[in-house]
């Protein structure tokens, strides 16, 4: 049983079936397929991080984006348009370049650019120097870029289904029952009784409630993070631009709207909405670098309420009840790890031990304090 | 944006505010003494309700001082503010 009918839910039902065998599997989703965080986020898929376990982790996932659509039959419309990371200070210039190396290092494309080549990569972007933060060069990852959200629940929904898998939607899991040894049994969920020894969960926000249900509590707080889009216009943007100085994340839609994600409301919240002055915030700083959009009207925002560890990792692998898996922890950057980490949770939960890829990621790693301190590295949301 | 009600201040806009989370976690006396999960529980495991939520926050723009909140997760409503040291109502 996955519970979580997102895309790394549903992707995870998908490998478990098609390169392990497994067709007695089952997807209970509380909502809607696709109705959380999968729909939500700003679909910006990267690999550039800091440290090698993060690299590996999104490298083995981005690989995986570059052959998705044909994998699942379904075009999920993944387009290496290019992510650049803007640097405004000194400090920025000396950790974007920190990453691009350790980038390279592993085998990972990253580049250097300067401003004026920042800017003819990207037409729209300001590089002049009165801006309060100019930009002062910039990294670039030519193979990240953007897919199509709703068509990754969907193109991972469709492929499993025809492997066998059941999907079972408005299906809310109510209790988790082990057995004399601890366990797994059954999910008890609000359409009747589910035996079966093993379970995942890949709850994203909601995750620290699910596993409170088999008495395991998660390093984890749940935050609104916000995201909204302009008005349709037709194709000015390029790439997706990133700058987590003054924190402003912008891309453009194939339907035309500017795709913009702002950052976390600052307390817990399962409220899927924040207030407006977090977008106002990053609306500020893409008026300051893409003055030609000040004029641009907002359509809509909302929230998705995201799952975030203390070095803003995530949390993959086994549990401490026998039978349980956990996929958790993606916080603010979980879309563009989709089939990178339902790849390998399918490996570990078919073969109870952690994929290497995951293992650095276990639930230990609190304990032990071997943490994978991405937070350090981008200093804000990423 | 939410509105809060400072106990010393009246109610205030949430930007005058920093957060600081779960609320009433105690320091254990001697960490030296505690396994490594009962240390690395203090640290970073929280409760992440869904629901009633006791919850730290600082007036931090206004008159700097730490005080508790009772707050619903799932509407964001505010029940209650109360004063550092005092029980959870």
């Amino acid at each position: 049983m996955i519970v979580g009918g997102g895309g790394h839910g549903l992707g995870t039902a998908y490998y478990l079936a098609a390169e392990h065998g497994l067709t007695n599997i089952a997807v209970v989703e509380k909502g809607w397929i696709g109705g959380g965080n999968t729909g939500r986020n700003t679909t910006i898929i990267r690999s550039n991080y800091l440290f090698d376990e993060s690299i590996a982790i999104y490298e083995h996932a981005l690989k995986l984006w570059e052959g998705l659509s044909q994998a699942l039959n379904y075009n999920v419309m993944y387009s290496p348009r290019g992510v650049m990371m803007l640097a405004h200070s000194v400090h920025d210039t000396q950790m974007l370049k920190r990453i691009m190396h350790a980038d390279r290092a592993n085998g990972v494309d990253n580049e250097w650019l300067t401003p004026e080549e920042a800017k003819a990569y990207c037409p729209p972007l300001e590089i002049g120097t009165h801006l309060r933060y100019p930009v002062l060069g910039a990294t670039l990852q030519r193979r990240g870029g953007t897919a199509r959200h709703d068509a990754v629940a969907w193109g991972y929904a469709r492929a499993a289904d025809a492997l066998g898998v059941d999907i079972l939607e408005n299906c809310e899991v109510t209790g988790i029952r082990r057995g004399a040894g601890g366990a797994v049994e059954a999910l008890e969920t609000t359409r009747g009784l589910i035996r079966t020894p093993r379970v995942g969960v890949v709850a994203a926000g909601n995750s620290s409630v699910v596993m409170g249900l088999a008495g395991v509590r998660l390093p984890l707080e749940s935050f609104p993070l916000q995201a909204l889009v302009s008005e349709p216009v037709k194709p000015v943007f390029p790439c997706v631009v990133m700058s987590n100085a003054i924190h402003a994340y912008i891309s453009q839609s194939d339907k035309g709207e500017l795709v913009i994600g702002a950052g976390t409301d600052a307390y817990n919240s399962y409220t899927q909405r924040g207030a407006l002055h977090v977008d106002l915030h990053t609306l500020e700083a893409i008026c300051e670098l893409f003055p030609a959009f000040r004029r641009l009207r907002m359509l809509r925002n909302w929230g998705g309420i995201v799952d975030v560890t203390v070095d803003r990792s995530p949390i993959v692998g086994k549990t401490p009840v026998p039978g349980l898996y956990l996929n958790c922890g993606w916080g603010t950057g979980g879309f563009k790890a989709t089939p990178g980490s339902a790849h390998v949770f399918a490996w570990t939960m078919a073969k109870d031990e952690p994929h290497p890829y995951a293992a650095p990621f276990s639930l230990e790693r609190f304990r032990d304090g071997a943490m994978i301190d991405e937070a350090a590295a981008a200093g804000v949301s990423h | 944006m939410l509105l809060i009600p400072c106990p010393y201040c009246g109610e205030r806009p949430e930007i005058e505010f920093s957060y600081s989370g779960q609320a009433h976690l105690v320091r254990p006396p001697r960490p030296a003494e505690l396994s490594d999960e009962a240390w690395s529980e203090y640290l970073y495991v929280r409760d992440n309700p869904r629901g009633r939520h006791a919850e730290r926050w600082r007036h931090l723009r206004g008159c700097g001082r730490f005080f508790n909140a009772i707050r619903d997760t799932t509407t964001d409503r505010i029940a209650v503010t109360y004063r550092m040291g005092e029980p959870p109502p």
